[in-house]
């Protein structure tokens, strides 16, 4: 009984604590990503022909931890099967911060444009399923600028 | 050393190819963080202290792999790659790899 009543507290702390943490990191990314709209990305290999460029190695990295609540969410879903949407919007927040992050440093050094961009996404909270997920998101790519 | 993740240098010549240089670094979080992230665990959010853990790791992996690069005469590493593996619980290996080169006149 008394296990139940942690759960509960847990998820309803989860709910609210995560729920807030999320809007609130998506309005900041949309807010940068806008301010961020005039450096485009590309996932392209060939970069332009035209003219000499400075060519230079950019990433962007972050980790993000999912709440109790979406884990549980998760863990019922996982008995019926479907969508799990509270990973879904976990996983889409980590990629758009690790590609953010990855052309605000393309743009301290004046980058025209960020070419051949490639994520990777890793679990780093090890290979039990007991534990919640951590997950880590990574971009990279090659900044050009024009000399 | 230049490090690009495209397959050639723009506007230069690659003169030699040299192989495949790779650099390695596994890292594991201590049980401060370990805690920290417990407790993060709960109500969600970024993971700073991960996030700089798996960016020195980083550094450390392209460190060595110039190293290696300039063991062997490069003055490039083209077409990097980047790959992470959780080991165990509390590791996590950073591996990248790339293609060391001889590029004429590196600015």
């Amino acid at each position: 009984m008394e296990q139940l009543l942690y759960v509960a507290v847990f998820v309803t702390l989860g709910y609210f604590f995560g729920k807030r943490a999320e809007s609130k990191h998506f309005k900041s990314l949309i807010e940068r990503e806008q301010h961020l709209n005039a450096l485009p990305a590309m996932a392209s290999r060939m970069p332009p022909q035209d003219g000499q460029y400075d060519q230079v190695l950019v990433s962007g990295s972050v980790v993000i931890a999912n709440d109790y609540f979406k884990t549980f969410v998760a863990g019922l879903r996982n008995l019926f099967g479907g969508k799990i949407t509270t990973y879904e919007s976990l996983l889409d927040r980590a990629r758009r911060e690790a590609l953010l992050r990855m052309k605000e440093q393309a743009q301290q050094m004046n980058a025209d444009l960020v070419f051949n961009v490639k994520y990777e996404t890793a679990n780093i909270s090890g290979q039990t399923s007991k534990k919640p997920p951590i997950i880590e998101a990574h971009a990279y790519g090659t900044a050009l600028r024009k000399l | 050393m230049l490090i690009s993740n495209l397959e050639f240098m723009t506007g230069k010549k690659v003169t030699k190819h040299l192989g495949l240089v790779q650099g390695s670094s596994v890292r594991a979080k201590h049980a401060g963080r370990d805690i920290m992230s417990g407790i993060k665990n709960m109500f969600g959010g970024e993971l700073k202290a991960y996030t700089e853990l798996l960016q020195e790791s980083r550094e450390e992996a392209t460190e060595r792999m110039i190293e290696q690069a300039q063991a062997i005469g490069a003055n490039a590493v083209l077409n990097v790659r980047f790959s992470t593996s959780s080991i165990t619980a509390g590791a996590a290996e950073i591996y990248v790899y790339g293609t060391a080169v001889i590029i004429d006149n590196p600015a």
